[in-house]
């Protein structure tokens, strides 16, 4: 098999410079939860499940740093343990897919900037990513960031890096902000409303002082409100967006079993059958216009992000899904769909040409050679020969 | 002042005329300056012992002018120094001799508001008081507050990805910035983010938040409002020492509860401050701390109350819970006062900027008592105590001979103490001149090279804002150079093709 596993940093940094000698290109792989997304192709697989295991916990610092192919789960368990939480409530892929949870990786994570439904007053991953060690295409160890909460020194790259899908380095170590969890979640559902009265319902909320931690709308219709904090607290808002809201109908409080079930579907993706698989993310007053659009095409739909981010599945690959977001002045993601059309339709957005041309570059300053440009988000230039 | 800038380009010094001529073309009327007694107002950004006179001022008021002024500068090889409002604390904005100074101020649109989508869109020169000014009216508000709130810009938060004191609560300027527009150092316009989350490809947006300059010029900013909060309200805790201070803090934080403030004054910070202002600070304890709520009232009644029980447990002497605005706001006048308090224990102060883990804070105070004895310099400390951001305070006379030098040598010794202590150099000022040679402290030689190695992408010359954040700006041809390894297989069992 065309695969290699590091245990270290440095056994990583090798993996790259023989892949290089080798002019092969790699992929940089945690637990293959995401291998699916993007185009088929050929490429070394670097696994980083070899780099796994907690660097340090310090609760009350609020800071986690973990290896990189540490399995999610794990690192939910551990923060857990400590009534704390990573607040961008990241999810594992694998479902999406037919494939059980349990597989995805921190560092996966990361490298694709996951993100749930308290993304939408939390923060996405790139948000709660402190600093992290690295192996560049150049095969060098670098770390950028720090291991504290505030810090500004020096440029960024903790945010460039989340959601680079493995094309500018290889990540090795994360430092992750954690936060508390809330001692009391509870979830109101709202029936009966369409996308367009769901999204102004949810916008209401989103800009109220019931302060919602979370929005969405489940594809079999249910409108989810998520108050979450303190008990005192969760009850005054829960009242007062009650009372906000009565015009749209009457909350029902849920059980938790139920409501975690209905915000997985909502706000993950999953159980949304269908062969192809579209996350679209525009500003949420144009939502209802894209939910409208998609309705005669689509098996599933479903709102997350107060309108935010819309889930869509659709058996017909022709539909213009990506024209559909765009007129809004959203953008889709392809997550899922069959070979022969992955091939074809890049699983990104495509950016402006200026951008487009800034992110090369910008790549290039990581990766000179191009050896983490796999053909997966069909926009490579060609790599430098060897 | 002991930064040494890099030596101005005399081509560009002999050619100011023509410099000051051409740029009058781009930028009609008055917007451009070469007066030398009209350049003097530009010679320094909130970080005054640092003065340099640009080699002209040029206005822009419109994203074509920056545009055009840079594409000129760049295809001339003239150096480019950005500035808002001029307020940086570590000197991003002190203008270089041989450098054109683009003032950003004459951007004083708010664009466009969206309560709905709760967003505002921006031109960069609007101060951050104004955004707030501007939507406060429909209940809304912009959270990252930097104490210079009245004066900052919006453009220049956004290149020192700025602060303040409810960051803990509600993050620094990156995670409220949804979209820039960029003009790059050859002129090209670039549209980063935008009115929706996560957009597609590579963060550049989360770069330039915090690239001090080095990266591009922004001509407009998208940013989140949230909704303003039901109440605030405050808790005045005194506790014998620091160290008790410090674990009240922890155990709030392992309590679950994330206040929208969290100050601590060390004893020459609290005296000087109740000095200045007479808000009725305890004198006798070692260390104060303003705890502040915000939110639904529910909730802040309820939190104020247990966050009294965790003061009372680690020992406070002195507890005070704020009972209406007028007492909140007491609290906070002595501590947003510490600043001009302190600076009327000597004639000058020097403010710096680390951040350590917060349960370091003890050791990190008596290592500064024992530097203040060393250096003979006294120092006050406020501390952003959620999030382990240290502001000293450092006393000095610059009229003695070699007490400035003696002041940044000890600032230099904190911040290295800092980085020691699992810190870094700055928690939210930026690095600018003032740290720039302190980075090798916190990063090697490869670490700093990738960063300009990104900064090359952006801007290949070197044009934009040198001389700031990086100890030494190599070429970026040399850095484009791989360094060859053996010719040795680490993974020789696989398959080759």
């Amino acid at each position: 098999m065309n695969q290699v596993q590091p245990d270290s940093a440095e056994q990583l940094c090798d993996a790259i410079a023989d892949a290089k000698r080798d002019g092969v290109r790699v992929e940089i792989r945690g637990g293959g939860s995401k291998a699916r997304i993007g185009a088929p192709r050929e490429a070394r697989i670097v696994r980083t499940t070899g780099l796994s295991g907690v660097v340090a916990y310090d609760p009350a610092e609020l800071v986690l740093t973990v290896r990189a192919g540490t399995p999610l789960a794990e690192v939910e368990a551990l923060v857990a343990a400590e009534r704390q939480m990573l607040a961008f409530e990241p999810f594992d892929h694998g479902p999406l897919f037919g494939a059980p949870a349990g597989a995805a990786t921190i560092g996966g994570v990361i490298a694709a900037g996951v993100a749930g439904s308290g993304r939408v007053t939390a923060g996405s991953a790139r948000d709660h990513l402190l600093g992290f060690t690295a192996v560049s295409g150049r095969s060098e160890v670098f770390v950028a960031g720090g291991k504290v909460v505030k810090n500004v020194t020096g440029f960024d790259l903790s945010k460039l890096v989340t959601g680079s899908w493995g094309r500018l380095v290889a990540l090795t170590e994360l430092t992750l902000k954690v936060l508390p969890r809330p001692r009391v979640s509870a979830t109101l559902r709202l029936d009966g409303l369409g996308p367009a009265a769901s999204c102004t319902a949810m916008m209401r909320a989103l800009g109220s002082h019931a302060e919602v931690s979370a929005a969405a709308r489940h594809p079999d219709g249910p409108t989810l409100f998520r108050v979450a904090g303190f008990e005192p607290s969760v009850v005054a808002r829960c009242a007062l967006l009650s009372q906000m809201l009565r015009e749209f109908g009457p909350l029902q409080r849920l059980e938790e079993d139920m409501a975690n079930a209905l915000w997985r579907q909502a706000g993950t993706g999953s159980d949304l059958d269908g062969a192809m698989l579209w996350c679209i993310h525009v500003g949420p007053r144009r939502a209802p216009e894209v939910a409208a659009r998609l309705a005669s095409h689509a098996r599933r739909v479903a709102l997350d992000w107060g309108g935010g981010r819309i889930w869509a599945s659709l058996d017909d690959p022709v539909v213009p899904v990506r024209s559909i977001a765009r007129a809004a002045g959203g953008e889709a993601l392809l997550l899922r769909a069959p070979d022969a059309v992955r091939a074809t339709i890049p699983a990104q957005h495509p950016r402006a040409p200026g951008v487009a041309a800034l992110e090369a570059r910008v790549r290039r300053a990581f990766d000179p050679d191009g050896v983490f440009e796999t053909g997966r988000f069909l926009d490579e230039e060609p790599a430098h020969a060897d | 002042m002991s930064i040494v800038m890099p030596v101005p380009d005399a081509t560009a010094l002999k050619n100011r005329d023509a410099i000051a001529a051409a740029l009058r073309a781009i930028v009609p009327g008055d917007g451009v300056i070469d007066d030398p007694d009209a350049l003097r107002p530009y010679e320094s950004d909130g970080l005054t012992a640092y003065r340099q006179p640009p080699l002209v001022v040029v206005l822009p008021d419109s994203v074509e002018q920056v545009s055009a002024i840079l594409r000129w500068c760049h295809a001339q090889g003239v150096k480019v120094v950005p500035r808002g409002s001029g307020t940086s604390l570590s000197g991003g904005a002190l203008p270089l001799a041989d450098a054109v100074l683009l003032g950003m101020g004459k951007f004083k649109k708010v664009l466009d508001i969206d309560y709905d989508e709760r967003i505002a869109v921006v031109q960069p020169g609007v101060t951050n008081l104004a955004i707030t000014q501007a939507v406060e009216g429909a209940g809304f508000y912009y959270a990252p507050d930097p104490s210079s709130q009245i004066a900052c810009s919006i453009g220049g938060n956004v290149a020192e990805n700025s602060g303040g004191v409810h960051c803990l609560k509600y993050g620094l300027t990156t995670n409220n910035v949804l979209g820039v527009e960029l003009v790059l150092m050859d002129g090209e316009i670039v549209r980063l983010g935008g009115r929706h989350l996560d957009p597609a490809g590579l963060d550049l947006l989360g770069v330039v938040v915090g690239s001090e300059g080095l990266l591009g010029v922004v001509t407009e900013v998208t940013v989140r409002i949230l909704p303003k909060p039901e109440r605030a309200r405050a808790i005045l805790l005194g506790f014998p020492d620091a160290e008790q201070a410090g674990a009240c803090v922890a155990q709030v934080i392992a309590e679950g509860i994330i206040p929208a403030g969290m100050e601590m004054m060390d004893k020459p910070a609290i005296h000087a401050a109740e000095a200045f202002v007479n808000v009725g600070y305890p004198l006798d304890v070692g260390a104060l701390l303003i705890v502040e709520v915000d939110g639904p009232a529910a909730e802040c009644d309820h939190l104020i109350v247990e966050i009294d029980r965790i003061a009372d447990e680690n020992g406070a002497v002195t507890r005070r819970i704020s009972n209406s605005e007028v007492e909140r706001l007491a609290f906070w006048a002595g501590r947003k006062a510490a600043f001009p308090a302190v600076g009327r224990l000597a004639p000058d102060y020097y403010c710096m900027d680390g951040t350590i883990p917060r349960r370091r804070l003890p050791d990190v105070l008596r290592r500064m008592e024992e530097l203040s004895a060393h250096y003979g310099l006294g120092v006050a400390n406020v501390f952003h105590a959620g999030d382990g951001n240290l502001h000293p305070l450092i006393l000095y006379d610059a009229n003695r001979p070699g007490e400035l030098a003696k002041a940044e040598a000890f600032g230099n010794d904190i911040l290295r103490l800092c980085v020691e202590m699992g810190g870094v150099l700055t928690g939210e000022h930026g690095v600018g001149v003032e740290k720039r040679d302190l980075m090798p402290a916190m990063f090697s030689e490869i670490d700093l090279q990738q960063q300009q190695r990104l900064k090359c992408a952006f801007d290949p010359q070197l044009l934009l804002n040198p001389g700031k954040v990086f100890p030494r700006l190599h070429r970026c041809a040399e850095l484009g150079r791989v360094h060859v390894h053996g010719g040795r297989h680490a993974f020789p069992d696989i398959p080759r093709f």
